[in-house]
């Protein structure tokens, strides 16, 4: 079985005159984190669209959990799973009922043991018969990785896991996927520009600029390959540089 | 965590309890799962309970009412007892019908729940067949109040046609469940600011469809167009079924075919528009 959990080849996105994503090609290995770094606009949620199955790519192949997307996306998107707070759950029904329906959508045969599982876990017992609407950005950021997480994805994707969370709640979020990657083995990719959550927490990161990578390695790597301080001044010298990659 | 300070700082994980079912191309349980979601939001509020059968009940007596003074000033068609009445009633499945769908898809967009069911694994003709089940469970609260309330109001009871009510029933929410995914899809491709059409849509084939006159009224060139929709049949076939209580065999037959080609259609362009709508991002830009 191959080592890989997603490989890219020649990823492109094009939009009429616009380009969103030209050219990307990338490997990740089952049971890592990587980010995918870059400014607005740099490619990166179009991305995580095309790996979804959400948006077509113009060209270029896909292939998760050894499967290619999207031609084989109904046997891969039981076992992947997404969160992002540019989505909602709908807001009228209750989080126990949100989660219920999702649960159901993924085919989980105890749908009700997983909710209260995740419920324990992530400490939403106070909530659970909450309507999702009336939640504060914090529960909603926890309800939505439970919604992520209902299936317990072996391919799980994040877009701005820890956007508009304090420091304090966005600390323990990626605490949680830490422990959610060690326990399960899953593999994690999130879309961030939070430069500190991705030198924590992820091993590969994948730097974008205007829709093409422009460099990849640990952040470590990065960092002394620019020979910065840290991964932010690497962010810098990477976004304002004409050409990006050193 | 500033929120709740009772939250332990370091996550205690157990083994996942998510056991999965084997993947199906259609699946009852994610139609059931749909049909679950739309239930729930329904069950959220009475407002939008009573809402579903305000409508009705208030079409239902005005034209009620409108058949009382007609009964006693004209003759004709109109004179056979209930035909206004029932075709309040039945115009009401065909809206009913057709906003079922096209409301319950609106949900989706409205809540940004899009992205979220386009990435899980529903599949698009499940969520289809989920959205003609909620319409026919919304349309029978919508309806079946005034079809009951018109019974002590004008001793009308529309159960009286029996099979014919289930023949003409069935076809109108056919029909409208069809008008409803075509839509459905119109919104999703061209955004929020088309969503008066789950509302308006509908109306454009009402002046046609002979709901409350034959369709000979219409000129002969409207005729023709009124014969091309299932929805002419059926209610040239209630008119029969009312005014000399037969059941008209060839408008059933033709509503069923005509219906058969509609509901494709709108499948079909439902089921394609999503295809557009990966390619071009439409699932995740759902503003106006």
């Amino acid at each position: 079985m191959s080592s890989l959990a997603v490989k890219v080849s020649k990823l492109s996105k094009i939009y009429g005159n616009t380009t969103a994503v030209q050219d990307v090609s990338f490997e990740i290995e089952i049971g890592s984190i990587t980010a995918l770094l870059g400014g607005n606009g740099a490619g990166k949620t179009t991305i995580i669209s095309m790996l979804l199955g959400l948006l077509t790519p113009t060209s270029g192949t896909i292939h998760l959990l050894g499967e290619q997307m999207p031609e084989q996306r109904q046997t891969v998107t039981p076992k992947m799973n997404f969160g992002s707070p540019y989505v909602d759950l709908p807001k009228r029904l209750t989080v126990r009922q949100n989660l219920y329906v999702f649960a159901s959508l993924y085919g989980l045969q105890e749908p009700k043991r997983r909710i209260e599982q995740l419920c324990e876990e992530l400490h939403l017992e106070s909530i659970i018969d909450r309507p999702t609407g009336k939640l504060s950005s914090g529960q909603a950021t926890r309800v939505g990785l439970a919604k992520a997480l209902i299936n317990a994805p072996c391919l799980l994707l994040l877009d701005e896991p820890t956007a508009s969370l304090d420091p304090d709640t966005a600390d323990w979020v990626r605490e949680y996927l830490r422990a959610y990657r060690d326990l399960t083995g899953a593999t994690i990719i999130l879309a961030s520009h939070n430069m500190t959550e991705v030198e924590r927490v992820c091993e590969n990161v994948l730097m974008l600029k205007s829709g093409s990578m422009i460099d990849h390695g640990s952040p470590l790597s990065l960092i002394e390959k620019y020979s910065r301080q840290n991964l932010e001044q690497v962010f810098l010298e990477i976004a304002r540089s004409p050409d990006g990659a050193k | 965590m500033n929120e709740d300070k009772s939250i332990p700082r370091i996550p205690r994980l157990a083994a996942p309890k998510a056991e999965q079912r084997a993947d199906r191309s259609f699946s009852l349980i994610r139609v059931a799962a749909m049909i679950r979601r739309y239930l729930y939001l329904l069950q959220s509020g009475w407002i939008r309970i009573i809402e579903l059968a305000y409508w009705p009940i208030m079409q239902m007596i005005l034209w009620g009412f409108m058949t009382e003074f007609l009964l006693n000033s004209s003759s004709g068609i109109l004179r056979a007892g209930g035909v206004l009445i029932a075709a309040v009633l039945l115009w009401d499945v065909l809206f009913r019908g057709n906003i079922g769908v096209a409301v319950s898809f609106l949900e989706e967009m409205w809540s940004r729940n899009l992205a979220q069911l386009c990435a899980s694994p529903l599949r698009t003709h499940e969520w289809a067949a989920a959205l003609i089940i909620i319409s026919l469970l919304r349309t029978l609260i919508g309806v079946l109040p005034a079809a009951l309330l018109a019974i002590p109001l004008y001793q009308f009871s529309i159960f009286e046609m029996g099979f014919t009510l289930v023949a003409f029933f069935s076809n109108l929410l056919i029909f409208g469940a069809a008008v409803g995914l075509t839509v459905s899809a119109l919104v999703l491709r061209y955004g929020l600011g088309a969503e008066s059409l789950a509302w308006v849509g509908i109306f454009l084939i009402a002046p046609i469809s002979g709901i409350y006159y034959p369709i000979s009224t219409l000129p002969d060139w409207l005729q023709f167009l009124a014969y091309a929709l299932p929805s002419s049949h059926i209610f040239e076939g209630m008119r029969i079924a009312l005014a000399e209580s037969r059941f008209d065999l060839g408008f059933f037959y033709n509503a069923l075919m005509l219906n058969a080609v509609f509901l494709a259609a709108g499948f079909f362009i439902f089921l394609g528009t999503f295809r557009i709508a990966r390619r071009q991002g439409l699932l995740l830009q759902i503003g106006e």
